[in-house]
């Protein structure tokens, strides 16, 4: 099948159930998309499909030709994306980091769709787990990148 | 190669004419001195740091400690870049080239243990640079200074920079000795340099152990017995799972089976379709299947064995004799995953030499390299540990036989003849991880109008440096620290362990003893404030009495949250609000927490958390209190929310759905201040932990008069 990752077509062959994460990493050989569950209970495969956040982990290959699928290895093509990226590196967020391809893109996904989110909104929207424990730096970074 | 065992604080020059092809010149070892680890006895065994400066006036430190994000390569650039007089950022960091001996990194003791030899490494460094430009301006090296980056010479103005002078540096003699710089005119050493690693960790360039990648190697996937000392007697659907696509090879392991494939994902899909049957094999630790959390912990606290002492003060026998009122109480606290957010994985590679090389997380490289050495068979000379950034560790990647995937890794290698890449799933590493123990103590106290005047306190279990290093009873810290260790002066007081052996496979968890058994101890000691009509905060002031750093340490505390204010209170929003107060003394630094929580539905809410730290000498301020917080959210999270339960002796979750941790809407505001005392240097990565826990069911008895002795707080109602 053919997908499109970071706006380049590619064809792949696995079978129509392979996960988009195993297809990500092992197929196109991009491994900042974390594997950490497996199960969509913690958001380390957080890619964006059509600029939604995505659980790639669970997310079945077939049914996404013709997406526009965007890894973190992309994330700074476009202008939110390079404003998050600078306050994560503002704030310091990264602790260990296997979270955070994640936590970048689901920030980048937030701020496509509310420049400038409250608290309440990021808590919302900010599902991905932190074993680290950086989240208040996260929330930083975010308002950081919403005044930017 | 050798280092100079006589004077080891003295580094050691290996340039080589030949390190120039490579880009270094001017290459100095050090040995780092490990205290011995946590549960080691004896020597532990000194670790080679190699500092390397190119001709392009750019450093390369190769370091023997991992990072997993406690900021440690940060830490080391600093020290060194302040005596060598090189900026920070002019640095490179890598882990230190496999076999060259590494260091275990835990117990918060890097930085600490490194400080004073990473100082003399830049030190004598700068010292050879200036030689050398002495040498060649034919004056004298007392009439020479640097600034970062070059060397000056005031009468004549002349200026050459570090990476002019390597060359001719590296035949000269490290000298003897170096004068070390004056600590008030530090500039790095102490100050919030930015960590060096946050760039690539923010746009998924950081690699892990997980991302490696050898020629020519195949995926390999596990299905593990569901309970240690079962050992797969045969496989129904064989021929089904060896025909599944990209599928090369079906093994039976030791307690496993392997499925090794062209990808992960099909090594993955087909051992999970795989219908093993387990027969009765031998384990060193087989679980029982009856084994239970809640069984054990009825089985602890009725363990009324004679306690081995660990500490004695007085005579707490007669002053409990003597009491009207004796307060008793029985605390528990449940085993805990790790949780780190990066599986388990390893890539064993046979090479053609008949050496073996492996890419794994670890803590403990010396240690992992000579166990591989005996899974496979060889000599530990012909291993070598490629250690990897960790994606978080906790004391997940210490050498715990039965929760490392390396060994069979090696044996998948060895059967198939290629290069094996193995990754536990998340259901696999929740099977198979060594979790903090199921922790119970028993306390019995009297209070007197003044405070405490006897504390008798005894932890029954087995800790992990028991099992994994057989320290006996009462000898071994991790069972009872942070109810040992304290400070406070209590005139009759008697620490105890009884010994009990645990089931299941027990490790390190971040803080280790700590991280239970000081939710205990000052959980207890707000029990007694409330019995003998004291306020808790002023009752452990006065416990601290000519304990000028303590005193200072829960003062700082008090004035960072605003003044003590128990509660209740109004907190103008809505919510009705209490605080608490504990103390830890974790790996050499000290700790004083203030937690303030509210009652949301019947479920605790954590507002905010306010520590102060003092780990004696400071390094970088930054990471300390990145360090604090991350350090707060795992104490937080344990507290409210975790739980790892066996039934029928497995357990019960085998991933984060059914295990719940800390997310971004339970986290409380971390407010860190940092004491720098001047005492010898403490760890900054665990101490953060301890004394939340306790905090927050303090100021939870405030709030609701009830009383929380068993972890965590969701499995209690408070309507
Ligand atoms: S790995 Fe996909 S949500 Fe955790
Ligand atoms: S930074 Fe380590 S898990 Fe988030």
């Amino acid at each position: 099948m053919q997908l499109t990752v970071n706006g380049t077509a590619r064809e792949v062959d696995v079978e129509p159930d392979t996960p988009l994460l195993w297809v990500i990493r092992e197929e196109l050989g991009l491994t900042g998309t974390k594997y950490a569950c497996g199960v969509a209970a913690c958001g380390a495969c957080t890619v964006l499909v059509d600029g939604q956040p995505t659980r790639s982990c669970v997310t079945p290959a077939e049914g996404l030709e013709g997406a526009e699928i965007r890894t973190i290895e992309a994330v700074e093509e476009t202008e939110i994306g390079r404003r998050v990226v600078e306050a994560w590196v503002e704030h310091q967020v990264p602790q260990c980091g296997y979270c955070q391809s994640g936590q970048v893109l689901a920030a980048t996904a937030l701020l496509s769709g509310t420049p400038n989110p409250t608290d309440a909104e990021i808590e919302t929207a900010m599902s991905n787990l932190c074993r680290c424990g950086t989240y208040n730096r996260i929330r930083a970074a975010i308002h950081g990148a919403a005044e930017a | 190669m050798p280092l100079d065992t006589k004077s080891p604080a003295r580094p050691v020059n290996l340039s080589r004419r030949g390190f120039l092809a490579s880009g270094a010149a001017l290459v100095l070892a050090t040995a780092l001195p490990l205290r011995p680890a946590r549960g080691q006895q004896g020597e532990a065994p000194a670790v080679q740091t190699l500092l390397e400066l190119r001709p392009d006036g750019t450093a390369l430190l190769r370091s023997p400690f991992v990072e997993g994000g406690q900021g440690i390569f940060t830490a080391m650039v600093q020290i060194v870049a302040e005596e060598l007089d090189l900026a920070p950022e002019a640095f490179t960091v890598e882990i230190a080239a496999p076999g060259a001996g590494a260091a275990l990194t835990g117990g918060s003791a890097s930085t600490r243990s490194s400080y004073d030899r990473m100082r003399q490494l830049g030190a004598s460094a700068r010292a050879m640079l200036m030689q050398a430009a002495a040498n060649d301006w034919g004056v004298a090296v007392s009439e020479l200074s640097t600034e970062p980056g070059a060397v000056l010479h005031d009468g004549s103005g002349r200026r050459a920079g570090y990476g002019e002078l390597a060359a001719a540096a590296m035949d000269l003699e490290v000298p003897a000795t170096v004068a070390l710089r004056d600590p008030a005119t530090f500039r790095w050493i102490g100050s919030p340099v930015p960590r060096i690693d946050v760039r690539d960790k923010s746009i998924g360039r950081a690699k892990y152990a997980i991302d490696a990648e050898v020629e020519g190697m195949l995926l390999a996937a596990v299905q593990h017995a569901p309970r240690l000392g079962l050992t797969p007697s045969g496989i129904v659907n064989r021929a089904e799972v060896e025909a599944m696509r990209g599928v090369h090879s079906v093994h039976l392991l030791d307690g496993a089976v392997a499925v090794v494939a062209e990808r992960f994902w099909q090594a993955r899909r087909a051992v999970e379709a795989a219908e093993v049957t387990w027969a009765e094999g031998t384990a060193e630790w087989p679980m029982p299947a009856d084994f239970s959390s809640a069984g054990f912990r009825d089985a602890l606290a009725g363990d009324t064995g004679e306690p081995v002492e660990v500490e004695a003060r007085g005579d707490v026998a007669a002053a409990l004799d003597a009491a009207d009122t004796v307060i008793e109480a029985v605390y528990d606290a449940p085993f805990l995953v790790h949780g780190q957010m990066e599986p388990p994985s390893t890539i064993a590679r046979f090479n053609d030499d008949g050496t073996l090389d492996l890419w794994l997380p670890n803590q403990s490289p010396a240690q992992f390299r000579a166990a591989a050495a005996e899974a496979a068979g060889i000599d530990p000379s012909q291993v070598r540990i490629n250690s990897q950034t960790l994606g978080g560790f906790f004391g997940r990647h210490f050498l715990y036989r039965t929760a490392n995937p390396f060994p069979q890794a090696i044996a998948l290698a060895r059967a198939t003849g290629r290069p094996v890449k193995l990754i536990w799933t998340r259901e696999e590493d929740f099977l198979r991880d060594a979790p903090r123990p199921l922790g119970v103590a028993r306390f019995r106290g009297v209070v007197g109008p003044d405070g405490p005047v006897a504390l008798e306190a005894v932890t029954i279990g087995e800790g992990p440096t028991q099992r994994w290093y057989g320290a006996p009873a009462g000898a071994d810290v991790s069972a009872h620290e942070g109810i040992s260790g304290k400070s406070y002066d209590i005139a009759n007081t008697f620490v105890g362990q009884v010994p009990h052996a645990n089931p299941a496979v027990v490790g390190y968890w971040r803080s280790v003893g700590h991280s239970m058994h000081d939710f205990m101890y000052e959980g207890f000691l707000d029990e007694l404030a409330v019995s003998g009509g004291l306020d808790p905060y002023e009752m452990r002031l006065a416990m601290l009495a000519g304990n000028e750093r303590l005193r200072t340490l829960l003062t700082r505390v008090g004035e960072l949250s605003g003044g003590w204010r128990p509660g209740p209170f109004d907190a103008g929003d809505g919510t009705t609000r209490a605080r608490g107060v504990a103390m830890a003394s974790p790996f050499g630094s000290e700790v004083a927490t203030i937690a303030e929580v509210s009652l949301d539905r019947g479920r605790v809410r954590v507002h905010d958390i306010w520590t102060a730290i003092d780990p004696g000498r400071i390094v970088n301020p930054a990471v300390i209190e990145a360090q604090v917080q991350s350090a707060t959210a795992l104490g937080v999270s344990q507290t409210l929310l975790e739980e790892l339960v066996y039934e029928n002796g497995e357990p019960t979750a085998r991933n984060f759905d059914r295990y719940p941790f800390l997310a971004m809407y339970d986290m409380p505001e971390v407010h860190v201040a940092i004491i720098e005392s001047g005492a010898e240097m403490g760890g900054v990565g665990e101490p953060g932990l301890p004394a939340v826990a306790p905090a927050i069911v303090n100021a939870v008895a405030r709030l609701t008069g009830i009383r929380v002795r068993s972890l965590p707080l969701s499995r209690h109602d408070f309507g």
